[in-house]
Formats: C-alpha cells, structure tokens, sequence
C-alpha cells in the first residue's frame, strides 16, 4: 500500500507512529502470536472470562425461565410493550458497527491506523451482532416459530409481511452478521496460516491448519486475498449505513409520537459509530495494559478513536436538537407534549443522564490531553455506552409509556429478569470477547508486517 | 391484606384545586396526581425501577397470583406453549333439536335481592355459554348487567360446593335427609317451636307456598329473612307513608325532570336495567329533535347516577333527609320552618322545585335505599304532591314475599337463639355469618343452635360453622321461578344438569315437608298446575317466552296518611366524618366475590380492580394527608378496621364510604382474603350510614390494582361534551378538522362496510359491555399483580373523566373497543401478516399466525390491542372449559387479541342470510357490548346500508372520531355527549 499522503509532516498527531519504532516483522509475529501460543494465560484473562461465563450461565437461566412461562417475566406491558429487550437490541447492534466500520470504510480511505484494531474491533462486532440478534427472538410471544418472520416456500403459501420494518430489520440484520462473519474470516485466514505454522502442539495445528484453509502464502493466494478482501469491504461499507438505517425504521415507521421521525436513521447510524467506537475503546484500554500490547495498541490510535467519539457524539448531540426543533416545529400537540415528557415527565432523570453521557462527556476530547489520557479515555468510553443504552430506553420505553389516549399511559419497571437478560448478553459478549483473545491473534499480524514495510520504505531503520 | 412498608405523599390539593382553577376551557382531568404533577411521579423518578423487581424473590404474593390464575382461569400450569391434546367423542344418537356448532336460546331468570331479571342464555350442545337479556322480559329489555353476565362463570367456578358436608367431612344426601328428618321428627311434638328457617328475600311463588306449607306443619316455627342490602327503608317508609306494603315502580319514560336523593337508580335497585333504558331514551338528541329529560342528583358518594346528572349536589347522607324537607316545604306538602339549608341550597332547592312544578305528572322523585323511611315517606308524598302518582310513579303489591324489616327480623333470630329458644337452623341461602350486622353477633348466637344446616352454592363463612352444609345448585341447573320487579312471574328453566351433587332449594324444602323425592321440575310445574298453567300449552309457551303472561301486578291505589314526618334523629352537625355504606358495584353484598370476572372489572368510578377501599372526599386527603393506597383504621362505634383510602373527586367531604362484600374470608380461591370487610363496622341500627367515624392513619400503603395510572386528558380533545344550548346554537359542535387528503384513493368497500358508533350521552358506565365482551370472547381474568402490571386482558374498557371542580367534578364515560381503523397503523407493522384487513373493513386479527412482535400494540393509537404475556386463559380446569364460547378461540400466551366486533356472530347471520337468500338486515347482528348494554348506546351495523341505524348514527352532527388528525380513519365513532343543565341554575 502507498503511504498516506495527508500526513506528511513528522510532528502532527496523525504522524506519530501506528506501530512503535523497531519492530521488525519477527518481532510483530512473534509478540501477537505468543499471547495465544506461548505465554501463560493470565490471571486477568481468567478473572475476566470467568465473570464473563457466569453472567452467560445466568443469561441461560433468564432464557430458560423465559420459553418455560412467557415475556411476562419481563417488565413488558400495555402501552410499554417493548422493554429492554429492543432496547438492547439496538445497543448491541450498534456497538456492532464499529468493526465494520474501521475494516471496511478505513480501508476503503486507507487509514492505515486502522491495522492494529481492525480484527478486534471486527471479533467485536461480530459478538456484538451475535448478542443482538438473540434478542428480537427472545422478545417474541412465540418464539418457535420465529422462522415465519423468513420468506420460506410453505404449505400455506404464506410469505412475511413486506411493509414491516421488521421483516427488513431480518433481512439487515442477517446479512450484515454474515458480512461481518465473512470479512472478519477471510482477514483471518492468512494469519490462521502463521498461527498453523508456529504452532506446537498438534491440536492447535490441525485447529489453526482448517482455519487457514490450506494458506501457503503464495503470490496467487495474496492476489486473491487482496481482491476478495476489497471486495468484501465493498460489500460492508454500504451494510454500515443501511444496517443501522433499517433497525431506526423499526421506529420511525411507527406513528408513536418520538419515533416518527426522518431524522432516525442518519442520527441512528451516526450514534452506532459512537457506541461502536466507544465499545472497541473500552476493550482495548484494558487489553493493550494486560498483554503490553502498547506497542500496537498506540497513542495515536486512542488518539484518532477519540476524534472519531467527538465527531459522531455532535452528530448524535445534533439528532437530539432536531428531534426537539422538529416536533417544535410540526406544531402537532403530540410530538411537543413527547419531547417535554421526555425533558420533565417521571423518566426526565434518564433523559438528562443521556444527554450527559451522549453530548456532555465526549466534549473533553476537544483537548489532546484528554485524548491522550488513559483513564480520561475509559472512563468516557464507558460514559458513552452508558449513555447510548439510555439513549435507546429514552426512545423505546419513553416514547412508548404516554402516546396518544392518555387513559392507556402507565409506567414501565423491568423486572429481575430484565436486568438478567441484559447483564446475561453482556455476558456472552465478555465470554466470546475472551475466548477470541485466547484463542486467536487479536491483531493482525500480516498487516502489521506490512506496517513493518512501510515504516522501512519512509526511512526507518531496516528490520 | 398484606401491607407495603412506607407512605405515599400526601397529596397537595390547595395546589390542585389552583390549577384547576387556571386552568382554561373544557380541561379534562381523569384523577389527582397527574393534575398534581407532582408526588407519586416524582418518586418514580427518585426510585430507580421499584416496583416489580422482586418479581421472583416475592414468594407470598407469587404463590397468590398463581392461586387466582388457576381458579379464575388463568394461567393454570407452567406446562408452556400447547395446548394439551385430547380426544373427542362426536354424537352417537343426536339428541332432537340439536344441530351441533348451532346454539339454542332458552328463557330463563337471575333472582338478586328477589328481583328477576329475564334471561335468554345461549347453550352450545348443552352447556349454557352466554347470557343475554330477554326482550320480552319487562326487567331486561332484552339487555342484562354486570351480575347476570358473569354468573355464567360462577355456574363453573371450580371452588363452588360440590358435596354435601357433614362437621367438616364429606357426607352424603341421603345422611343429611336422615339427619334433617330426625330433627324435624323431634320438632313435631312442639309444633315446631325450636325450628327457625332463615331465607334471602323471597319472591319465588313457589318457594313462598313451600315456606307457607312449612309454617302450616309446623306451626311454631318462624321464617326469618335477611340480606345485608335487604330494602327495609323503601318498605317502612311506604308503610309510614300509605300504611301498606307497597312496591314503587317509576315510569322514567313519562318524566322531563327527575330528582335523585341519594338513590343511584341507574346501576342498582330493581329494575335498573329498565329504568337505565328508560331514562336514556328521554335524553337522546337527534337533529331536528332537541328534548331531553333532565336530572338532578343529590348524593354522598359518587355514583354512576351523579355522573349522568345534569345538576349534582354532594352532601353526606344524613343530610339527604333535610333537602327532602326543603322540597316538600316547598311543595307546601309539610308546613313549619325546620332547619335552614344553606342558602346556596336553598336557591338549588327552589330551583329544582320550580322545574319539578313546571313538569307537574311528568316529573319524579326517587328516595335511595340507604335513606330512612321518612325520607321515603316524604318523597311519596311529594311525588303524590307534584301529581306523579299514576302518572311517572306506580304502586303494586310488594314483590317481596312476606316483605319484613330483615334487620328486625334477623335480630329476633338472634334474639331467639340467644335465649336458647332455636333448636334447629336451618339457612337456605345467604352468608349470615359474613353479613350480618356485627352488634348482632350472628356467629356467636348461631353456635348456641343444636343442629345448624346450610344450603348454598359456596362453602363460605357460614356453611363452615353449620353441622350440615348441603350444595345448592346454581340457578341455571335447576328449577324455580321469580318475579320481576313489576311481579311479572319467570319460570326459570335449568340449561344444565347439575354439574355436582347439588339440589335445588325447593327439593330441600320438599325434604323438611317429609317428600325428598320430587325434582324440582316436579315441585314447580306442581305449583303453576294449580295456579293458571294447567294447561301444558300455556306452560310451554310460558318456558318458552320467559314470562308468564299476565302475572304482573295491577297498579294499586293508595291513599297517603298523614304520618310523623319527624325528623331522624342525628348528630351535630360538623362533629365528626360520617360513614356511608355502599353495595359494592362488582360483587354486590359480597355473593359475587368468587367470581373472577367482575373482581377484574374496573370500578365504573375508581376504576379499581380486586379491591375495596374507603372513598374520602379530596379535602380530607388534604387535612389527614392522605394518598391513594395509603392505609388508615377506620373506627366507628367500638369497632375498627383497616382499609386503603381513595381520593374520590366528588364524595362528601364529611363522610367517607366503604363497600360491603369484600374482606371475605371463605370464598374460594379467586375472592379470599380480597379487599377489607366493611361488614365489620356496620350495625343493625345503622345498617347504610351514620356519624362518629375517626380516621388514624397507619403510615403504610397497599399496592392497589387500577386499570389506569393517574392522568389527565392533557386537553385533548377525547370526550366532546356540550350542553343542549350549545348543541341547539351548533349541532356540529364537536366536529373536529375535516378528514385530511390523500393523494390515493381510497378502498371501495362494495358488500358490507361494519362499522359502531358509541352514544357518550346514553352511556351510563355501568360496565355490563365489558363483562359480556369478556363472555362472549373468552376473555381470561389475569389476577390483581397483572393489572397493576398494565395487562388487563379487557377488550373493552370504559375511560372515565373528570372535568371541572376538584370537590364536584363532572364525570364522563368513554368506552373504548377497536376502533377498526381503515388505515389501521397495526397492520402495517406486523412482520407477519398476522392483523389484516377484512374486505368488510374489519381489522381482524388472526391468532395461529401472529408470532408476538407486540409492534401492532405500541402502534395503536387507541391501545386497544391485548397481550398474552403469559398463558393466561386456563386450558386445563375442566369446568371451565365448558365455558368458553366454541365459535371463538381460546386464546394461548405469546399471541396479540382484540376485539374483533365480534365477527363470530357477524358470521353467523351472513351464514343465515345467506341460506335464507337474503341480504343481512339492519339489526340482525349485535355485538356483545351492544346486545347487552341496557341504554343502547352501542350501535353496529353496515353503514354501506344508508337506512341502518349506525349509518343514520353517524350522520348525526354530533358524530365524531378519536385522533382524526392521525387518518387511521376509525369505524368507531361517537356520539358527543350532551347535557341539559336549568338555565336558572347555570351561572
């Protein structure tokens, strides 16, 4: 690849090293490789994936007690008749965009940094998508027969409902999971073929050894490679913005009050990068420290994560100003009497957290110190997540609780159950998280290697 | 009850009544913290998520919820998903008559208080599903209420006595015969004298000539009556007023003006049912006809009666009595100054006065039931004053048999016992020992009886402390007859078999006559042999139309004496909070309180559900620092109990009102230990109200059950209401915006095109529609956690607001069904395909598809659709499987339900049309809530038909829909509610 011809100058931000100085590509392979292969397992790794496989043990129980009586274990009622469940939904799915996002649209604009986190943020998505999806089919009355929701050839002749979002929501939400499976493998595979390679024990071999599908790293196989892989961007960059569009039309279709709106799926998508970026920055602060992946992980990348949390969070900041203008402006009593009950009506504490998280706190990374400080940065990734599944609650649960005949308004409490089944995904995800980390080079070696190169080619001591 | 730890905020009336006060044009509100704005809300937002995370943990209360899920069927295992598979056995010989999957009608009648009511109850293949009114019947109308409704379910109710039980063992008829032979052989040498039958109120003529055979045989022994809500007053006051037992019936129909002290005459008394229709159907205006009657309401508490009012006044009930002396001083009818009214009352008294004078004969004065007999008395001879007699009011001969003071009555039975005079008791219906006056001590009188038998349909309070309790059957299993408010006699024919080994009243009587043989078939058609349905024709014809012709009572002339019209005596005035008794509008006297379906009905008031609470008046909130649900001791004369309060806009700020029939403790899984027992204060001699009640506040709260949180209209526009000026100046006054433009064109609907209109000024909000929805539909009874959950099941549910004063507000009632919109925004979102559209613009819902996405549910505007969260409706109790309608689904949890206007009986008459070769006509088919509303206020029909009634319905000016501005384009549509306040008295 050529070198990025934006940052010439040795001194600004953009400039700094992606890759510290004096790797050479033994040393690159060597490091990522030995978290899975050679070092012992970490005493972090097993805290973390053991709290991780209790909540997923717990997230079985919810599941289980859920087929066993019914969605009414959960808070879900009359008028508020989605919960947490579609609030979580949409968090997951937009903490999944973050991968996409970096693997495909930054290599698309050869943002080179993107190398060191793009097969994490990409594992991270797909586990991301992996907890999302679970949810629209445990939300359902009857969820044994979610398969209706598919257009398959049946005795009846009956075929899904086409004018409903959620059925486009189905179509979305596969392909993007089968997309983002695809591009975050074929990435894999030519560092599944090193891991084969460097691999000592023979179970590890043969694992390695299918995953990398026979890669020999020949001149054709790289060929092919870089012309799938392209392609498969491709593919995803338009996943990104469609995704996320399709899950706010689940919304905005809608006639309720503070759903109907046009603004939802640019500000919806927008919020996705945020939350997406925000996730990838909360797992790589700690993971960076426990493995001493400093040297990958860098500065400039938390740096450029941070700009990226800036830029989408006034975007997000934006959506809530015209959300509010707009139903101002429609003079329709409905939409005025919505925004003032989400600002003073009995949930106006969550609304005024969100717009705490959402607006206020990404503001610090207006001032490189902030971008440059470790636990500022935690701490506001953290903020931000927080603060997009309040986002999502606003949304669903406030819009939802007074609409139209004011007779029928009720509040929403979630039950234990509710909670389980958040706190039970969130679970999955550390669990897959984990594992992926054990068992796979969370960095990609090869294209690091090709950092390796370029830093050569600008000058820097030969490897 | 099981009280929560901690106290809602006080509520800041002065505030609210500020607001009120600013606030502007027609504001609706519908209940006080939400015009507060501020206490209970503000806690939500302090207290993250409080009230149902301990779902799992709250063992006690889940383990209830499940009892009152298997009882009145709901959920009934935690099996999951299917429903269970079964085999069925089709007719071998197919009895005559009987096409299965076609229903049969059969007349029969629901006896309350010894008044009838005529049925036509709908059997499919033997088991009575339905209950509709009998047109024919001068009660019904055709149209029932709430009571009649649900007695269906009370026919199945698993917890009903199923075996005869001797001290607590299961025992058999022929034991108890035996038993009951021995003591009435001990009997025989004294004439009876220890013996003493205690009945309901008795109109059965058969019964009557049983109990007059027993009293012949054994002529020492006493026939006792009592009822807790038994009609003393209205008896001694036409007693004190004519000198004879006469029975008062109104003519509603001839009266333009009427006046209500105290009596909600519109939902309760006999005869409602009639009377609701009557009084309505002088209220309706139409363009081009511009009368109605007019009503004014002097009440304690408010009722569905002072909700219809055009004027209503709250003073507490022992104040009634001085508004009755104002009027008849004013009518000239007692001389003598007497206490001073206010004199804003007095101007309202004189008011009232001149527009009873200007309707002379066509006005009329109704006393209610808790007013003394004076006041009765007084209000005979103002009617008689003002010419009504023979006009607006009629007097026959008492229903009643034998009619009594019960409370006199009962105290003599315990008198009697006491003394050690009752050596055998036998009970033949009723629950003494729940609903006795408490000074009577019934219970312990009771235990100094030797030998105690109890026949009724429950093991309840009184059955557990006879030596023989014996089940009676319900009164669609057997034989009997009853007369209707105006005596017309009902030959009441069973619909079933008896389910259990229960016997009806008249084979227990016919046992104490020494004959324990005969059925009651037999006993009844013995009776009517010899007296005028000899001939089998006339029998047969008497069965089949539910009346027997010509039996009933001829108008009595009556002369009015002069009688003391001394004033009740009373209390000081201001001294101390007064305290009202009041039938409770679901479960009565607390007969009911098994029954599911009308535990789950909304108050028509409240809106309260499962539970009973003690009304106070806003201003007492204020002083005492009161909130909803907060739980307070009530004291009153030495006795005490705990209830949880209810700010009632428009109760007496003086008084406070309870309602009897809650608190029990025996009666089955669905009513035990629901709500507190009022009983407990009440006394013999003040059975209805009295002064010297103290309130202490306890510093807890009970989670009360309300089928709607706390809100106001938020000054939209959902209820239209006008007065007749306004309606006379622009009938289109509650016209919105016209429909708004679409750029394509609409759907031809070419056959039929259903649609309903609701008249807001017919409707009385008694709630009849909602119980025969949930009839008619299988509609599952959720439990109290689920409808404080906000998941009642209800197809239909009646909004009620408030508008105008805090302390006397004017209350509105709005049911609301689906609104089969032609743009329904429901459709468009489900992923499934599962709500469609119907060629005939019905939004029908279509159960085996729908996967439970819930988005057809956030999308209604109207939130009209209904959600089985969990396997609500009881698949597996046997009895109740009987129950459910078979042209409807019994609905299975994951799946959205709604009403569907009823298209199974849409079916049924296009089937018959169309064998028949014929068009549907206008009127052939009447949904549920319509069929059984008493005023008429719901109309169905096909408006492609420009002659059918809803067509012509929704011409009227006054016609409009909810939300038009969404162009969801309802098929529902109403009728703005109108008013016709005195011009006089309008300032």
């Amino acid at each position: 690849m050529e070198p990025n011809a934006s940052n010439p100058a040795p001194h600004t931000a953009s400039s700094r090293p992606i890759l510290r100085r004096g790797h050479t590509y033994g040393s690159v392979t060597e490091q990522i490789s030995a978290v899975v292969l050679t070092r012992p397992t970490p005493r972090s790794w097993m805290v973390g994936f053991a709290i991780g496989f209790v909540l997923l043990m717990m997230l079985l129980v919810a599941v289980t007690y859920l087929f066993y009586r019914g969605v009414g274990i959960w808070g879900v009622r009359v008028p508020v008749a989605w919960g947490f469940a579609i609030v979580n939904f949409v968090w997951w799915i937009g903490i999944g965009h973050a991968g996409t996002l970096i693997s495909a649209i930054l290599l698309l604009f050869r943002q080179e940094w993107r190398t060191s986190i793009n097969r994490f943020a990409e594992a991270m998505t797909l586990f991301a998508v992996a907890c999302a999806g679970m949810f629209p089919l445990l939300h359902l009355g009857r969820p044994w027969v979610f398969y209706w929701l598919f257009p398959y050839p049946d005795t009846m002749r009956l075929w899904p409902q086409w004018r409903s979002p959620l059925v486009w929501d189905v179509f979305a939400v596969s392909t993007y999971a089968t997309v983002s499976l695809m591009f975050w493998y074929v990435g894999l595979i030519p560092d599944a073929g090193s891991m084969r390679d460097r691999a000592r024990h023979r179970f590890a071999r043969i694992f390695y050894g299918i995953l990398a599908m026979g890669w020999r790293g020949a001149a054709t196989h790289w060929h092919r490679y870089k012309i799938a892989y392209l392609l498969l961007a491709g593919l995803a960059t338009p996943l990104v913005l469609s995704v996320h569009s399709v899950v706010s039309m689940d919304f905005t279709i809608g006639i309720v009050p503070g759903w109907h709106t046009t603004i939802f799926p640019p500000y919806f998508v927008a919020g996705a990068i945020f939350s997406g970026f925000a996730m990838v920055m909360s797992l790589t602060i700690p993971v960076r420290k426990i493995y001493g992946l400093e040297d990958f992980f860098t500065i400039r990348h938390l740096d450029n994560m941070a700009k990226v949390l800036l830029a989408t969070g006034m975007m997000v900041s934006y959506g809530y100003l015209m959300e509010t203008f707009i139903a101002w402006y429609s003079n329709s009593p409905f939409e005025i009497f919505e925004v003032m009950n989400r600002a003073k009506g009995p949930y106006a504490f969550f609304f005024w957290m969100m717009i705490a998280c959402n607006v206020l706190a990404p503001q610090v990374f207006w001032f490189r110190k902030a971008r440059r400080n470790i636990p500022t940065l935690f701490i506001v990734s953290i903020v931000v997540n927080i603060g997009m599944w309040l986002e999502r609650f606003v949304i669903v649960v406030v819009s939802l609780h007074r609409d139209f005949i004011p007779s029928a308004w009720r509040m929403y409490y979630p039950t234990f159950w509710d909670w389980a089944t958040l706190f039970g995904s969130v679970g999955l995800f550390l669990t897959l998280m984990f594992l992926f980390i054990r068992l796979l080079p969370m960095i990609s070696m090869f294209e690091l290697r090709e950092q390796v190169a370029e830093q050569v080619e600008k000058g820097e001591p030969k490897p | 009850m099981k009280p929560e730890s901690g106290t809602n905020a006080p509520l800041d009336l002065a505030e609210i009544r500020s607001r009120l006060a600013a606030s502007r044009g027609k504001q609706f509100w519908r209940s006080l913290e939400e015009v507060a704005q501020t206490p209970r809300f503000q806690e939500f937002v302090h207290r993250e998520f409080p009230v149902d995370a301990s779902i799992w943990e709250d063992g006690v209360s889940r383990r209830q919820f499940l009892h009152i899920m298997a009882a009145s069927f709901a959920l009934a295992g935690l099996s999951g998903c299917r429903q269970p598979e079964e085999e069925i056995v089709p007719y071998v010989r197919q009895p005559e008559g009987v096409v299965p999957g076609m229903p049969l009608f059969y007349a029969t009648a629901m006896s309350l208080g010894g008044y009838a009511l005529g049925l036509l109850v709908e059997s499919h293949e033997g088991r009575p599903t339905k209950i509709e009114g009998n047109p024919q019947h001068p009660a019904s109308l055709g149209s029932t209420d709430v009571f009649a409704q649900a007695s269906i379910l009370s026919l199945y109710d698993p917890d009903r006595s199923q075996t005869v039980v001797n001290a607590g063992e299961i025992s058999t008829w022929s034991l108890f015969f035996a038993a009951l032979t021995a003591a009435l052989v001990g009997q025989a040498s004294t004439h009876g004298a220890g013996l003493r039958i205690l009945t309901e109120t008795v109109s059965s003529p058969t019964l009557v000539s049983q109990l007059h055979a027993v009293l012949e045989r054994f002529p020492q022994a006493k026939w006792h009556q009592f009822e807790p809500l038994a009609r003393d007053n209205a008896r001694d006051g036409a007693r004190l007023a004519f000198d004879a037992d006469v029975e008062t019936q109104y003519r509603f129909d001839q009266a333009n003006v009427v006046l209500s002290l105290d009596a909600d005459f519109l939902t309760t008394g006999p005869g409602w049912v009639r009377y609701a229709r009557e009084f309505v159907d002088k209220r309706r205006v139409r363009a081009g006809q511009a009368t109605m009657n007019r009503l004014y309401a002097i009440e304690s508490a408010p009722s569905n009666t002072g909700a219809m009012a055009d004027h209503c006044l709250t003073v507490t009930a022992g104040e009634v009595e001085d508004f009755a002396r104002a009027v008849a001083r004013e009518l000239g009818v007692i001389a003598g100054s007497g206490a001073r009214l206010e004199s804003r009352h007095e101007k309202w008294v004189k008011a009232v006065v001149r527009d009873l004078q200007k309707n002379q004969g066509a006005c009329v004065v109704v006393a209610g039931d808790p007013q003394p007999p004076v006041v009765h008395a007084l209000v005979h001879a103002i009617n008689d004053a003002l010419g009504n007699t023979g006009r607006t009011i009629v007097f026959t001969e008492p229903v009643a048999a034998n009619p009594v003071n019960q409370h006199q009555s009962l105290r003599e039975l315990v008198g009697d016992m006491n003394a050690g005079k009752v050596e055998a008791l036998v009970i033949l219906g009723g629950n003494p020992v729940y609903d006795a006056p408490a000074d009577l001590r019934f219970a312990e009188a009771m235990a100094k009886v030797k030998l105690r038998f109890h026949l009724g349909c429950y093991d309840d309070e009184t059955a557990r402390l006879c030596h023989w309790h014996v089940p009676q059957t319900h009164y669609l299993e057997s034989w009997s007859d009853a007369r209707a408010f105006d005596g017309t006699v009902t030959i009441m024919q069973p619909l079933i078999a008896p389910m259990y080994l229960a016997k009806s009243v008249h084979e227990v009587m016919a046992a104490i006559l020494g004959r324990p043989d005969p059925t009651s078939h037999d006993l009844v058609r013995d009776y009517w042999r010899t007296h005028g349905l000899d001939d089998n024709k006339l029998w047969q014809k008497s069965l089949h139309d539910g009346v027997v012709a010509g039996t009933a009572f001829a108008a009595k002339t009556v002369t009015l004496r002069k009688f003391d019209t001394q004033r009740t005596a009373r209390a000081e005035k201001g001294a101390s909070l007064e305290i009202n008794f009041r039938p409770d509008p679901k479960v009565w006297d607390g007969r009911f309180a098994n029954n599911g379906w009308l535990q789950e009905l909304p108050h028509p008031i409240t809106r309260l559900t499962w539970d009973n609470v003690a009304w106070i008046a806003p201003a007492t909130a204020e002083l005492l620092g009161l909130a909803n649900g907060d739980l307070v001791e009530l004291h009153w004369h030495g006795r005490s109990v705990q209830a949880p309060v209810w700010i009632a806009p428009g109760q007496s700020p003086r008084a406070v009102s309870v309602a009897l029939g809650y608190g029990r403790t025996v009666a089955g899984r669905v009513g035990s230990g629901v709500g507190f027992n009022a009983y407990s204060l009440r006394t013999s001699d003040a059975p209805w109200f009295g002064p010297g009640l103290e309130i202490k506040k306890l510093g807890q709260s009970y989670p009360l059950a309300s089928t709607q949180e706390q809100n106001s209209m938020e000054g939209r526009d959902l209820v239209r209401a006008g007065s007749l000026g306004e309606f006379q100046a622009n009938p289109a006054f509650a016209k919105g915006e016209p429909e708004p433009p679409s750029l394509y064109p609409g759907f031809k609907y070419e056959g039929h095109k259903w649609g309903l209109t609701i008249d807001l000024t017919a409707c009385i909000g008694c709630g009849a529609c909602v119980v025969a929805c949930q009839s008619e539909n299988n509609i599952p009874v959720v439990g109290r956690r689920e409808v404080a959950t906000g998941r009642a099941m209800h197809w239909l549910r009646i909004d009620r607001y408030y508008r105008g004063a805090l302390d006397s507000p004017e209350t509105f009632f709005e049911p609301m069904p689906c609104m089969h919109c032609e743009n329904a925004p429901c459709e468009l979102v489900c992923p499934v395909g599962a709500t469609v559209h119907t060629d005939e613009g019905l939004n029908a819902m279509v159960y085996n598809r729908c996967v439970g996405t819930r988005y057809c549910s956030n999308n209604c505007p109207y939130k009209v659709r209904r959600f089985n969260f969990f396997q609500y409706s009881d698949v597996k109790t046997p009895c109740l499987k009987l129950m459910h309608n078979p042209q409807v689904t019994v609905r299975n949890r994951g799946v959205m339900e709604k009403c569907t206007f009823c298209i199974q009986r849409i079916q049924n008459a296009k089937i018959t049309a169309d064998k028949e070769n014929r068009p549907v006509r206008d009127g052939e088919i009447a949904t549920a809530c319509q069929a059984v509303c008493p005023t008429q206020a719901i109309v169905f029909g096909d408006i492609n038909d420009a002659n059918s009634r809803v067509a012509k319905l929704k011409a009227q000016p006054t016609n409009y829909v909810l939300l038009a501005e969404l162009n969801a384009r309802p098929r529902t549509s109403y009728l703005a509610r109108l008013r016709n306040p005195n011009p006089e008295m309008e300032s």
